[in-house]
């Protein structure tokens, strides 16, 4: 096969005589992972960005070509780790389509269901917002954001047995029941966390130095974010509102009331770091709006009764019908989307692949630091807001 | 927002039944089956055209359908952001396996960038080559790895640099 010269080979061999090469990563901490970016810089001015990625890569697919659909779920929480509950619930929505049964689902396990992937959101969101402020230079933002995740962590580990890799969304169903007490505990934690919700922002969000680091920073046209496949907050940092809870209506959300919160450019530019960043922080306090009616939902109208089994609507074997389906639901980063492939005879689907949405947000990142400084790279970065676990799978 | 059914005419009138080869409407998403040399202007269309609008791709995938039947194919997700459909292309062609000539497809990715990095993991996983792609390498596995791992007929190997592989 005659080799082709790739964009690669023509950056990395005409290099000027003032450029040099230097690698970010991949045990840079404000990587976020094991991430490597080959960096062209003159000086402190990065001329060329070039992400390879990998380390991470654990063979999703190459698993999910001998596990049954049901064995595929603790594999998909291990891709984004940050927000497994997101990961489980567009898996097992896909599957539940594909076998025709999403509409027997009881409205009980669907509240809890967005119930524990807002609070997944709610933890995601609340890493990326510690994680970004260390990156800019902001520590106690970092541990203040981790002592409220934690309350998260628990109540979510009561529920499912587990801290972070959760597989407690199954097919058709749950793992189990909420624990009896965690709608209470649940209200406990937001009254808890608005006010600390309220302190984070002052120290943060309207923060001078913050502001002076984030604002104008890393400007992402919104053309270009269509063009480059963003989504999430990426996208809606860019001034679009664009949400799949709304676009979709899946699971619970059309009888919830939350807003779409999207970048204005109010310090800078719209579509800069700052703008991302406000968008996750305003998504939290969404978020706790919509755990609240959940909540209420959950302790009036759908109370729990002693015959309520969350594993009644369990298919005992999982075929769907030979055919191909994509699915796509919202995850703290992204369109989360999985594409089926299924003969119709097995338990064990021909094919999985996963859209990530992380994948497609750093594909972004040379197209908008060009011609920035170093120290700004590691700010545009942070703003992305990538898990390397769903970069890589 | 159109149906599918309004699509496949707005494609057929335009392109005719050469280009648009077959389309498949069994499953719960229908899909249309394009000519392989004419992906890219049906691309061009369906993002330009105002009716269709489809300015977003949502996925790329290269697919390995097996050495029974050897056919290769590539599946696009395309959704629209303003009209808020969504659309499903199929490209298939067959081959015969060998892996110094990789099956061969156009690339998508002058019409959206996304298709860069997911015509890039094709390439890397499911060995298909695509014309025109400005960056092809590999992207997930190191760049001195032999073969694909996601064809069906994929022999993992035995160690790797020396390291036994168990």
């Amino acid at each position: 096969m005659p080799v082709k010269k790739t964009r690669y080979d023509l950056l990395t061999e005409n290099l000027q005589a003032e450029e040099m090469i230097i690698n970010m990563g991949p045990q840079h901490p404000s990587t976020h992972g094991v991430l490597r970016l080959e960096l062209i810089t003159d000086g402190e001015i990065v001329k060329e960005v070039i992400p390879h990625m990998g380390y991470l890569h654990r063979c999703f697919e190459k698993h999910c070509e001998s596990l049954t659909y049901q064995q595929i779920i603790p594999f998909v929480d291990r891709m984004d780790y940050l927000a497994s509950m997101n990961n489980d619930h567009a898996f097992v929505m896909g599957v539940e389509r594909m076998m025709g049964i999403d509409k027997d689902i009881p409205k009980r396990v669907e509240y809890i269901r967005v119930l524990v992937c807002e609070l997944n959101r709610i933890a995601s969101h609340l890493i990326s917002i510690g994680t970004y402020g260390m990156d800019i230079g902001a520590f106690t933002p970092f541990l203040w954001c981790f002592r409220d995740r934690e309350h998260i962590m628990n109540m979510l580990e009561w529920a499912s047995g587990s801290r972070m890799l959760y597989n407690y969304i199954w097919v058709g169903g749950l793992f189990y029941d909420l624990p009896v007490g965690f709608e209470e505990r649940c209200r406990e934690f937001v009254d808890y966390f608005k006010p600390k919700l309220a302190e984070l922002n002052q120290l943060l969000t309207d923060n001078q130095i913050f502001i002076s680091r984030t604002a104008g920073v890393g400007v992402l046209p919104l053309d270009v974010a269509i063009n480059y496949g963003c989504s999430g907050p990426m996208l809606r940092g860019s001034g679009l509102k664009w949400d799949l809870r709304r676009v979709d209506e899946y699971s619970a959300y059309p009888e919830l009331d939350f807003e779409i919160p999207i970048g204005k450019g109010e310090m800078g530019k719209s579509g800069d770091c700052w703008d991302r960043y406000k968008v996750r922080a305003d998504e939290v306090a969404e978020s706790l709006k919509i755990i609240e009616q959940c909540l209420d939902k959950l302790q009036k109208d759908l109370k729990r009764g002693p015959e309520f089994d969350p594993r009644a609507k369990l298919p005992k074997k999982i075929i769907p019908k030979e055919q191909d389906f994509y699915i796509r639901a919202e995850n703290p980063r992204g369109e989360l989307g999985y594409y089926f492939i299924t003969d119709g005879k097995t338990e064990i689907p021909k094919r999985v692949k996963a859209r990530a949405p992380s994948f497609n947000n750093l594909s972004v990142l040379p197209e908008i630091s060009r011609s920035v400084l170093i120290a700004d790279l590691v700010a545009i970065l942070g703003s992305i807001d990538i898990v390397l676990g769903e970069v890589d799978r | 927002m159109m149906t599918f059914e309004e699509i496949h005419a707005l494609l057929s009138d335009k392109f005719g039944s050469k280009v648009i080869v077959d389309s498949q409407t069994s499953g719960l998403q229908p899909a249309l089956f394009i000519h392989p040399d004419y992906i890219v202007p049906i691309c061009e269309e369906l993002r330009d055209n105002q009716l269709t609008w489809f300015d977003f791709l949502s996925c790329l995938t290269g697919v390995d359908h097996g050495p029974e039947s050897n056919k290769f194919s590539v599946v696009y997700h395309l959704a629209s952001i303003p009209h808020q459909h969504q659309l499903v292309l199929k490209v298939e062609i067959e081959h015969d396996r060998n892996l110094e000539v990789l099956p061969s497809f156009k690339s998508v990715s002058d019409v959206w960038k996304t298709a860069e990095w997911h015509e890039r993991e094709a390439f890397d996983l499911v060995g298909i080559d695509f014309e025109g792609h400005p960056d092809q390498r590999r992207i997930l596995l190191p760049d001195d790895w032999e073969g694909y791992p996601l064809r069906k007929d994929y022999q993992a190997a035995e160690e790797y640099k020396g390291i036994k592989i168990n």
